[in-house]
């Protein structure tokens, strides 16, 4: 032992000197590399954003702001009249609704699958829900015309258009005929879909919420429900709205399984049993066949889309930061 | 190790093998509807000249342009570019194959071919004018039909198409009001209905919905089995889907004096033509960088108007008539060069 120390004595200072100016190229090259990396995203968002413009410009100029909201989608006319109403309409709608419906639900199976749910059933909820997660978006559009579009259609609707019927709002909003492609069927098959980004984010929120609160809450007398409103979500708020986010984001611009079923039709209608389109679908429907101003409007169309979706996401950022402040934080 | 070998052996055989298949290979891109023919002949092709034939169904439209980018040896689109703009980009044009486009719906009590319609009810229909089954205008031309009173489903195609294209063509022709309201293209502004993607969802639609009214292939109304109309043609007589009534719509289109070999299958003349058949031509350089690879695919072509009319048949497409075939090795003499 004591040789050893004496070897490391001796030869210190020097080897002291090199093994440090080693940690610094180490620490210098992985500080490089990290911040190329993060550096790319810009980069690449960047290119994505400027080539978006470049194929826009030509209908930008053809229709400027009023691109926004006309109605009208004529490719075949001459000179084409392009609008983005219609699917700026349905995109926006299908969303909206989708939410409505995967919010409560998918933080309903959170909340049981951490506070309420039996050992022996959380492994199966939890898999199911992986599951429903690694579903193509093919499948669920196939199932969505093949099942859900006729049962909705058929007995759904049909019971919506009645209860309703007569009532002023309520009325128009939901008018038949009934459909097996609507833009209230795509908003349910979007809900299903963004249903395991939700859930499965608040989950693992849900876990990080230190025990030793809720057994205080509890110690105090409450009930679950108290605990959860007042304890668990609270203190998970930033990540619950995290998973909404992502699960936003997925239903703005999924194509392929509402294609199937939405109806794909430009017109704008007040009832939801009524077919409608996406920006997406659009894009996807009709691009490959599409040249000059037509694919210059679609492209446009996606650019659109980039920044509706920016401004969802900055809009909720922002709703984030004020609730915040309400909590005083 | 022996077997290590093998692998590198059969590795290498395989990479050289590939090199020389690609190296005589005929590229082409375009249209969806002549893919499932065209890849039957070229699998028949490959099978007698050991060359292959790599083709990309991505759409009339993109086809047009991979051509007009010489990234393709050819390209094949639904809708004939007219005769100026092939003048501009050197085109040589002409038609390969045909198939029928035929309404199709799905009424109680309806068998295939028993309803009636003429195009400028069908024109209606489309463009919301007509919209019980049982209106005056259906009835007129089906007088011992029982047709039910409720509402028309109309259901069109939501991608652009090739099959629109002439669809929409025809509707045109029959009636001054969609010509004025909606047009013709491969997109259209549907004033009713609901889109599906692709010929298939037209067909699981139109199955599926009960009073509904779309236009497919004949190929996808006869292989799933769907009520296919029959139609009253320009001379006024009755006809019914088949392929003789497609191939008159060819033999008797007026050819020769159609440059490029523009020419629309719709509306044609002839007491036995089926007024909607759709066209799929191809569109090669007059004067090919490539000229090896051009010479080849006009190999290829030959050999599919010659020995490829059988396997057309076969998947209900409808070959060229001979006439016309005639017409079209002439245009390559004189106009490709070699």
């Amino acid at each position: 032992m004591a040789v050893e120390s004496d070897v490391i004595d001796a030869a210190g200072p020097y080897d002291r000197a090199k093994a440090l100016s080693a940690f610094k190229l180490g620490d210098v090259t992985f500080y490089w590399i990290t911040r190329l990396s993060a550096i790319s995203v810009l980069l690449i968002l960047g290119g994505i954003i400027v080539s978006l413009i470049i194929g826009a410009v030509p209908a930008m100029k053809e229709y400027g702001f009023a691109f926004l909201w006309t109605q009208r989608w004529a490719p075949s006319a001459d000179p084409p009249v392009l609008g983005a109403l219609g699917p700026m309409y349905g995109t926006l709608v299908t969303s909206f609704i989708a939410m409505l419906i995967a919010i409560p639900v998918g933080l309903g199976i959170a909340i049981f699958l951490t506070e309420l749910c039996p050992q022996w059933l959380r492994r199966p909820i939890g898999m199911a829900i992986e599951l429903l997660a690694g579903i193509p978006s093919i499948i669920y559009g196939m199932w969505g015309f093949f099942v859900l579009g006729p049962f909705l259609a058929n007995t759904f609707q049909p019971f919506m258009i009645k209860i309703f019927e007569g009532i002023p709002v309520l009325g128009a909003i939901f008018a038949g005929p009934p459909s097996y492609l609507s833009l209230f069927n795509a908003a349910l098959i979007l809900a299903i879909m963004v249903l395991p980004f939700i859930t499965s984010i608040s989950v693992d929120v849900f876990k990080t919420v230190p025990p030793v609160l809720k057994e205080a809450a509890y110690g105090v007398g409450c009930t679950t429900w108290e605990v959860v409103r007042s304890v668990v979500i609270p203190y998970t708020r930033v990540g619950i709205i995290g998973g909404v986010m992502l699960a936003l984001g997925r239903a703005l611009g999924e194509t392929m399984a509402v294609t199937f079923i939405i109806g794909n039709s430009f017109r704008i209608s007040s009832s939801i049993f009524a077919p409608g389109t996406t920006i997406s679908a659009a894009i996807a429907s009709e691009f490959a066949e599409s040249d000059g101003l037509h694919q210059s409007g679609l492209i446009l169309l996606g650019l659109l889309l980039f920044v509706l979706t920016f401004f969802v996401l900055a809009g909720a950022r922002l709703m984030l930061l004020r609730l915040e402040k309400k909590a005083g934080k | 190790m022996n077997f290590l070998k093998t692998i590198v052996a059969a590795g290498l055989v395989a990479a050289t093998t590939t090199t020389t298949a690609f190296a005589a290979d005929i590229t082409g891109a375009g249209s969806t509807f002549i893919f499932p023919v065209l890849s039957k002949w070229a699998d028949a092709y490959k099978k007698e000249s050991g060359n292959g034939v790599n083709y990309q169904s991505i759409g009339s439209g993109a086809g047009i342009k991979q051509i007009q980018a010489k990234t393709v040896t050819f390209g094949a689109t639904d809708a004939p570019l007219k005769a100026d703009q092939l003048l501009k980009d050197g085109f040589a044009q002409w038609p390969m194959v045909m198939g029928g486009i035929v309404p199709v719906v799905n009424v109680e009590g309806v068998k295939a071919g028993e309803l009636v319609l003429d195009g400028a009810t069908l024109a209606d229909i489309f463009i919301g004018k007509i919209t019980k089954w049982d209106d005056a205008a259906i009835k007129k031309l089906n007088p011992n039909a029982k047709l039910p009173s409720d509402a028309i489903s109309v259901v069109h195609r939501a991608d652009g198409s090739g099959t629109t294209f002439n669809f929409t063509n025809y509707l045109s022709k029959t009636s001054a009001d969609w010509k004025s309201k909606v047009g013709e293209g491969t997109a259209v502004e549907w004033p009713v209905g609901v889109g599906a993607k692709g010929n298939e969802g037209v067909a699981g639609n139109i199955a599926q919905t009960k009073n509904s009214i779309g236009y497919v292939e004949y190929a996808y109304a006869k292989q799933n089995k769907l009520t296919y109309t029959k139609m009253v043609n320009k001379a006024g007589k009755t006809v019914d889907a088949t392929n003789e009534a497609f191939q008159a719509a060819a033999s008797n289109a007026d050819w020769t004096s159609a440059p490029g070999y523009y020419l629309i299958l719709t509306d044609q003349p002839g007491d036995k033509s089926w007024p909607i058949v759709a066209t799929t031509f191809v569109l090669m350089h007059k004067d090919a960088t490539d000229k090896a690879a051009s010479q080849e695919a006009l190999k290829f072509f030959k050999f599919a108007f010659e020995k490829g009319a059988k396997s057309a048949e076969e998947l209900d497409y409808i070959p060229m008539p001979d006439n016309v075939v005639k017409l079209i090795e002439k245009t390559w003499s004189a106009d490709i060069k070699s």
